[in-house]
């Protein structure tokens, strides 16, 4: 409960492993992630909440790891785009990206992948969004919706139509 | 961005004892979701020399309170949107929420942090410019710059930055109670009179105290299961803030609007709740006339700048159409 000067020894479990580091407390859990825990998947575009670059997943929630002090997260769950394959093999939505061309530069693409996986998380919880309010509703993941629901993740090559169509494929793929 | 000393609270009190603790050195802040605090301290617009956490406070819950409902501070935006009780009796709230920021900044925005947002105003974030409000004193640079996002409505000389937040307008059309704890003890405030217009102070936001921490927010029963809407209108699709938001809710009884409810957004530097236009319409038998005259009677005091002027034609027409829509709506579900 003291506050305490300059450094903090933080342990952060990141892809199921803990991490025990030593960091002064305004660094972002992105800087953290990348700079300390040496996991560069996640990217930093904007660094400041707009593009979606930096998602990640703590306890399931996509979040902007950007916009948040890592010192935040002890003892939270936090999955980065290095911690979505399963074992050795890409996981559904990773192969979706591959064969739908969802990326070009393929900077944005952790952070769209992270993102996706949160969404159809939340698409199976029942989460409500501007398009898809009314409760009680079935989610049908329209383009509107769909667009919507991913509205945080900006691509600059574009790559819009491959995205929809991966994201897309696996969701019917998992309601099947 | 400066270094500061971090502590995390475990409850209310020790939030409070340590925030006290930080104001007799130097200044302190709350820090909850991070999506507004952390961006405008790496800016270097907020400098505190602490920061304490609030994040692991006891306060995520949402509960039936006085016929209404108590919603903790540290509840998180998607958890508010999506809460069942919310989404049935006040789904005005659950639409301004979802209306505003990604699905990702919801999940880490919390209700206390979303009230405690400050402007967006490109001026007060660019240290290069002057900013009453970041430097009281300096001037302000929005006044004759591209003012298109600034307020019409309550702005001074000092002053036209909008306020930001969503679910703050939401909160405000439906009579939300804002109530906070401090060493001295606990009060509330309605979410109406909790932010403040800019005046001469515009670096003073809210009427909240020094050390003084929100803590839960209560929905009365009295505007309950209302027929609302909010309609927000912004320059993209999604993920963007409001050029202008209207929150309305009626119920119309023997074809009388027996209560109305409308506020603004993306106009004043806080949710502007449009009282003019409500006195105008209450216990009157809706039409699109009334509408039409209240409308005009609520912007009457607008006052534009080169760029925004467009808002005051823009904020009529769409508090006529959401009236409209609703309250032909009501008459139908009747």
């Amino acid at each position: 409960m003291d506050s305490q000067p300059l450094t903090h020894h933080v342990t952060l479990r990141v892809n199921g492993r803990d991490h025990a580091i030593e960091i002064e407390p305004r660094v972002s859990l992105l800087d953290v992630l990348r700079d300390h825990v040496g996991l560069t998947g996640t990217k930093k575009g904007c660094d400041q909440g707009a593009c979606g670059a930096c998602t990640v997943l703590v306890d399931g929630g996509r979040i902007n790891s950007c916009l948040t002090l890592a010192i935040q997260y002890e003892g939270r769950d936090i999955v980065t785009v290095e911690g979505l394959a399963i074992g050795e093999a890409l996981r559904p939505l990773q192969q979706a990206f591959i064969k739908h061309d969802g990326f070009q530069c393929g900077y944005c693409t952790p952070g769209q992948l992270c993102s996706a996986v949160g969404m159809l998380d939340e698409i199976k919880h029942g989460v409500p969004s501007a398009v898809t309010s009314t409760a009680g509703k079935a989610i049908d993941l329209s383009d509107d919706e769909l667009r919507e629901r991913m509205s945080g993740n900006l691509c600059r090559c574009g790559a819009y139509i491959g995205i929809r169509d991966a994201i897309r494929e696996v969701h019917e793929g998992a309601i099947r | 961005m400066n270094n500061f000393a971090y502590s995390r609270a475990d409850d209310a009190t020790s939030a409070l004892d340590l925030i006290s603790a930080a104001n007799g050195n130097g200044g302190g802040k709350f820090l909850a979701g991070g999506t507004n605090l952390v961006d405008l301290m790496r800016e270097g617009i907020e400098r505190p020399s602490a920061v304490v956490d609030v994040t692991r406070l006891p306060l995520d819950s949402i509960t039936e309170h006085n016929g209404g409902l108590r919603i903790g501070a540290m509840v998180r935006n998607s958890h508010l949107a999506a809460n069942a009780l919310v989404r049935q009796r006040y789904p005005l709230l659950s639409q301004a929420i979802l209306a505003g920021a990604s699905p990702q900044l919801r999940n880490m925005a919390t209700t206390g942090g979303n009230l405690m947002q400050r402007t967006r105003c490109y001026y007060f974030y660019d240290l290069s410019t002057h900013c009453n409000k970041r430097v009281p004193g300096s001037g302000c640079d929005a006044r004759n710059g591209f003012n298109r996002y600034h307020a019409i409505l309550g702005t001074s000389e000092h002053c036209i930055a909008t306020h930001p937040s969503d679910m703050c307008v939401a909160l405000a059309a439906l009579d939300a109670t804002i109530n906070v704890e401090s060493n001295l003890g606990a009060r509330s405030l309605p979410a109406e009179g909790f932010h403040r217009l800019p005046g001469d102070s515009p670096d003073h936001e809210t009427n909240l105290e020094a050390g003084e921490l929100i803590v839960s927010v209560d929905l009365p029963a009295s505007t309950a299961d209302l027929h609302s809407h909010y309609r927000k209108l912004r320059d993209r699709a999604s993920y963007a803030f409001a050029l202008v938001s209207v929150a309305a809710a009626v119920k119309i009884v023997s074809g009388k609007l027996e209560q109305i409810h409308i506020a603004l957004g993306g106009v004043a530097h806080k949710p502007w709740r449009a009282l003019v236009a409500e006195n105008m319409l209450v216990d009157h038998i809706p039409s699109a006339k009334l509408f039409e005259q209240a409308a005009a009677a609520e912007l009457a005091s607008a006052s534009p700048r080169r760029y925004n002027g467009f808002k005051i034609e823009l904020a009529r027409r769409t508090i006529v159409d959401v009236l409209s829509e609703l309250t032909s709506e009501s008459t139908k579900s009747q």
